[in-house]
């Protein structure tokens, strides 16, 4: 009879005769280093708010920012959801197939890229069309934006010259 | 052979009955297997806004989009989100100790940190509403996108049309993680764990709740940071 309730439970019926405060201790550690993780990933947010959008700096930074998240989840999964404290076989079962993430990931934004590249390629007008500057509609106050200092119809119909070199540059490139 | 046959008989294997191989209840490996196929939805969504930023020219600031704190006229960027951050991490914290306190029989305690885990996360959905508010009256809805790109050029729906979509899934699934706490907290209030002589329904029910949590730790990586 007891057989039979441990294999419905799985074993964790009654109470274990776990040290308590010991495990209490491990939650309010795991606590203490996510709340860490996070501040370091927000000041990584804020060291790299100025740098330009495309620099190789504030691309490696958002890869730290990017394994820092990984290490979050790796907290989450292995002590919250008591992962880690199962036996081989359960973490083995919920671990392989995630490791699918790692083909999913690679092969859609290396499809991603490759899409960006090749339509830079074919149809050059797409990467002369990304350079205009975005207008608002009157009522809105957005600041800061050099698209209001030039009359708008202008930049509608030409593109300005400054935008139309980086293209020619995409075409030669392809040839 | 010989050899193995001894070997089988002194040590059967895990697989020939009589023993729980994964050692966890039957609803405990489901919620598991759930969750499981669930990563797999949000990862899904998640690699597609990828794939999208990776083939767009340009994309908007999430700090020049989501700068707005309730109370606060300046930009102030990743505050608010920060808040959000730590409100559900918080909540999770609660939501381990409620487990733990039903693997010690203590009802006392489930109550009060299931209650704790609860107003955590009707906390993090009432920010979402903020927020969510917000960007509606700047302008931002699926398919209208008021912020250019961070060059200034402009900039695709994509932007506001993945944020709503997948913010909007995570926000879905706190609610439901905040239904099934109720309906937790409901069952044991009335004892029905006692009955039972175990608090293991509170640990599936944390399982979900943690997963909400690791998803966001995904979302605010994906959506604020970078």
């Amino acid at each position: 009879m007891s057989n039979l309730e441990q294999l419905e439970s799985g074993g964790h019926t009654h109470a274990h005769a776990f040290d308590s405060k010991k495990v209490k201790r491990e939650i309010w550690r795991i606590t203490l280093y996510l709340s860490i993780l996070t501040v370091v990933e927000l000041l990584l947010g804020f060291l790299m708010m100025p740098w330009p959008e495309e620099s190789l700096k504030r691309h490696l930074v958002k890869g730290v920012v990017m394994a820092l998240m990984l290490w979050k989840a790796f907290y989450i999964i292995g002590y919250f959801m008591h992962l880690r404290h199962e036996v081989r076989n359960m973490i083995m079962v919920i671990a392989i197939p995630a490791l699918l993430f790692i083909w999913f990931i690679s092969a859609f934004l290396g499809d991603g890229q490759s899409y960006k590249n090749l339509r830079a390629r074919m149809d050059p007008y797409h990467v002369e069309r990304a350079q205009l500057p975005m207008e608002f509609p009157a009522e809105e106050g957005h600041e800061g934006h050099e698209g209001h200092e030039t009359p708008e119809e202008h930049k509608m119909e030409v593109p300005a010259p400054a935008a139309a070199t980086p293209a020619a540059d995409t075409t030669e490139k392809a040839e | 052979m010989a050899h193995t046959a001894a070997i089988h008989t002194e040590k059967p294997s895990k697989w020939s009955g009589g023993s729980s191989p994964f050692k966890v209840e039957y609803g405990k490996l489901m919620m598991w297997f759930f969750l499981l196929s669930d990563s797999f939805t949000f990862g899904g969504l998640l690699i597609a806004y990828g794939t999208t930023r990776f083939a767009t020219i340009g994309w908007p600031d999430p700090n020049v989009a989501f700068s707005k704190f309730p109370g606060i006229s300046s930009s102030a960027p990743l505050a608010f989100v920060s808040l959000m951050t730590f409100i559900l991490i918080i909540s999770s914290v609660t939501m381990v100790l409620a487990v733990q306190a039903g693997k010690e029989m203590n009802k006392k305690d489930v109550v009060r940190y299931l209650i704790l885990t609860i107003i955590g996360g009707l906390i993090f959905l009432s920010c979402q509403a903020w927020e969510w508010t917000h960007l509606y009256h700047e302008g931002a809805w699926w398919g209208a996108n008021p912020f250019a790109n961070s060059n200034g050029t402009q900039s695709t729906q994509n932007f506001t049309n993945f944020f709503f979509t997948i913010t909007g899934f995570h926000g879905f699934h706190v609610f439901s993680g905040v239904c099934i706490n109720v309906i937790m907290l409901i069952m044991t209030l009335c004892d029905k764990f006692e009955q039972r002589g175990h608090y293991l329904m509170i640990e599936k029910a944390g399982l979900y709740w943690h997963f909400v949590d690791l998803v966001w730790v995904f979302v605010f990586t994906c959506f604020y940071l970078v």
